[in-house]
């Protein structure tokens, strides 16, 4: 069954730029391996946490939203508990009301971007 | 005596409680789904504590009441918002 999913994660702080990049890269091909298919990527970079996790006040967050198989979720779970680089995940199934709303956000913001060039 | 203790004038003129008509944002707006990541948005419906406002105050319907609870959740597990604070707002 294909799903249309969002996936949150946060990563270490003490990561440096090229290790946050490669585990970016390790889950965008470990989502492209299982046949799933990447529609929207996001990189909220470096943000101040609410509260401390592990005793870090900060985390690189990125998002992606993607459609793939059912099964596919667990896997991608286990991965994330296996990296230690990753403190904290979110995975989300998302439905007809959330998938409209992430296509308007996306077009908004397109616009805007192409407003400004 | 007794004419005297019925003209009570007061100071100020009595401020009359008018009754303002709650609605339901999401139904009036038409939004149909409460985004967890949007942490601006969510924060309205937290009090100071950082706790959930209930509907009475915020005057929302029962089933958009229950998305913005498990948003708001969500954004906790993300640490987008916390789960207790003193001086939020």
């Amino acid at each position: 069954m294909i799903n249309q999913y969002e996936t949150v994660f946060i990563a270490t702080p003490v990561l440096s730029e090229a290790q946050m990049k490669e585990a970016v890269e390790k889950f965008r091909k470990i989502i492209t391996d299982n046949k799933g298919e990447i529609i929207h990527e996001e990189d909220w970079g470096l943000k101040k946490l609410a509260y401390p996790i592990q005793k870090k006040s900060t985390g690189f967050y990125h998002l992606f939203e993607f459609k793939s198989d059912s099964q596919f979720i667990n896997k991608l779970e286990t991965e994330y508990r296996r990296d230690e680089r990753i403190i904290r995940f979110l995975s989300f199934k998302m439905d007809k009301h959330s998938i409209a709303y992430s296509e308007k956000k996306r077009k908004m913001n397109s616009e805007s971007k192409a407003k400004e060039a | 005596m007794a004419q005297n203790s019925s003209e009570i004038r007061y100071l100020t003129p009595l401020a009359v409680e008018v009754k303002k008509k709650k609605y339901c944002r999401f139904l009036k707006n038409r939004i149909k789904y409460v985004d967890y990541k949007d942490a601006q948005f969510l924060k309205r419906f937290l009090n100071e504590q950082g706790k959930i406002l209930p509907r009475r105050i915020t005057g929302t319907s029962l089933k958009y009441h229950r998305k913005v609870g498990q948003a708001i959740k969500r954004a906790r597990h993300l640490a987008l918002l916390p789960y207790v604070t003193d001086m939020m707002k």
